[in-house]
């Protein structure tokens, strides 16, 4: 496995040099991307995204449960990845590694400093709270888990309705409302091959990637960023990416609608 | 708790102006087993940092014969805080730190020097607030040179953010949990790289832009105190030099 991908990472190296990227792109263009809401009608809400041949689904659960004691008056929201087995050959069955861990935490996070999830209107009475859990799964991995686990994520739950609250029991089978999600967040992923920077990198990209940065937006604010990878980015780099990801996460979020 | 105010008459809830450090202090080679290791106190962080290697690795198939593996391993005290006894060993932040922190001593260190091994990095935190994994890059860096492990360069990190709608940097706890957001960055001093980035609050584009103007800033002087730190750990003593005795 190890020899293929020095050998693969040699290919798109030299491709890159040439202006070139294995699939023929644009340096800042997605693969062709679709989203599917509302898969799994036993969730509150469900989404699959597929992104070239990367496929993701995410399943929103909502539980009655009680609040974190620092914060009394609001809902909880969690998040987690699923690298499945199924998905990839490096996959290995097991808890979350590290990498399944930062990439739920990095959807996470997304979600949670846009305030898209109001937490406080998840507030049923008095130690009694909405929990909104978010399993992201990963079904095929082609590269770029991230933009498309944030998007199934973001669909989920804007596919989301509450169940009805009945003498301290959700009834799963009637809903009353949908879940309130006031912001679109999405999140862009840049790999840096050599001197190169490419959008939505493949998995050979992601092979022949030094480093990788994830630049999540709204339309008008950066809400969270992570620098994956023992490689560098310069300041410069780093601005003009800000700008790309906020035109780039328009076309996005467009695909929520 | 209500929030409380953080900016008072232009000045941040501790006096400090917008760009202005906390008391930091960096000290090298301060335990007797470790291969390197580090000190750091900044602000009310006390932050311990040991090196082990270039050593086998454990387990041995993360080995690689092209340069040695590097772990890092960021841990927060039960007792490091203010809250309650958390649960002792890694959580999921603390596993997302330190990945993160792991990736930035691999772009600095030499690994491919030593194939087969593993350079083995712990940071404790013993008392947090907030900034700690910043402070933590800072000791390790130091505590890595202490353990004599060739590096392209001395990596330092700090924290920039927003409290109250302005831009500010090295937050203390208080601003930390009632600011909004912060953006820790990590550079290669010598040719000013980023190589750890993670950010999470509200960002206009400008607001960003000043946020990483405003880390660059100060990082020398981070920087400066590391390289004094291992300066004074080593400075060879006039006496010691004089070979002939008496």
């Amino acid at each position: 496995m190890e020899i293929l991908d020095e050998i693969k990472k040699d290919y798109v190296t030299d491709l890159m040099k040439k202006n070139k990227r294995p699939d023929d792109r644009e340096f800042l263009e997605y693969r062709p991307c679709t989203v599917e809401k509302g898969i799994f009608p036993s969730a509150e809400g469900s989404a699959r995204v597929k992104l070239g041949k990367t496929q993701v689904v995410a399943g929103v659960k909502i539980d009655l449960g009680t609040p974190f004691k620092d914060r009394p008056d609001e809902g909880v929201l969690s998040t987690t990845a699923e690298l499945l087995p199924l998905a990839s050959p490096t996959f290995e069955p097991g808890p979350p590694d590290e990498g399944a861990i930062e990439l739920a935490r990095i959807v996470d996070r997304g979600i949670r400093s846009s305030n898209a999830i109001d937490l406080t209107s998840l507030f049923v009475e008095q130690d009694k709270v909405l929990m909104v859990f978010v399993d992201v799964y990963i079904l095929d991995h082609d590269g770029n888990l991230i933009d498309a686990s944030a998007l199934a994520a973001m669909a989920a739950l804007l596919n989301t309705r509450l169940p009805k609250i009945e003498g301290g029991h959700l009834i799963r089978t009637e809903s009353t409302e949908k879940l309130k999600v006031s912001q679109k967040v999405v999140a862009c992923t840049f790999s840096k091959i050599d001197s190169h920077i490419v959008l939505d990198p493949g998995l050979d990209e992601e092979k022949a990637m030094s480093t990788r940065m994830t630049i999540a937006t709204t339309p008008d604010y950066v809400c969270a960023i992570q620098k994956g990878g023992r490689g560098a980015f310069t300041k410069e780099e780093l601005f003009n990416l800000v700008d790309v990801s906020f035109e780039k996460g328009n076309e996005l979020r467009k695909l929520l609608d | 708790m209500e929030k409380p105010k953080l900016i008072i008459d232009g000045k941040r809830c501790d006096g400090r102006a917008m760009d202005e450090l906390r008391p930091l202090k960096v000290q090298a080679g301060v335990l007797n087993k470790a291969d390197g290791s580090a000190y750091v106190e900044w602000g009310n962080n006390k932050i311990l940092a040991a090196v082990y290697g270039p050593r086998e690795c454990i387990p041995r198939h993360d080995a690689s014969p092209y340069r040695a593996v590097i772990h890092c391993r960021y841990l927060m005290a039960p007792f490091s805080t203010l809250d309650e006894h958390g649960r002792s060993g890694p959580n999921r932040r603390s596993i997302e730190i330190s990945k993160v922190l792991k990736e930035i001593f691999e772009n600095v260190v030499m690994t491919e020097k030593f194939p087969k091994t593993a350079i083995d990095i712990f940071i404790e935190v013993l008392q947090a607030d907030g900034g700690t994994r910043c402070a933590g890059v800072t000791a390790a860096a130091v505590a890595l040179a202490d353990a004599g492990i060739p590096m392209r360069d001395l990596p330092c990190a700090v924290a920039s953010g927003k409290i109250d709608k302005e831009v500010a940097v090295d937050f203390g706890k208080l601003e930390d949990n009632y600011g909004d957001g912060d953006m820790p960055i990590a550079i290669a001093p010598r040719n000013g790289g980023i190589l750890l980035l993670q950010l999470d609050g509200m960002f206009t584009k400008d607001e960003l832009r000043k946020a990483v103007e405003l880390a660059y800033g100060v990082l020398p002087k981070i920087n400066a105190l590391q390289v004094e730190a291992l300066r004074t750990h080593y400075a060879v003593k006039k006496d010691e030099l004089d070979f002939r005795g008496d």
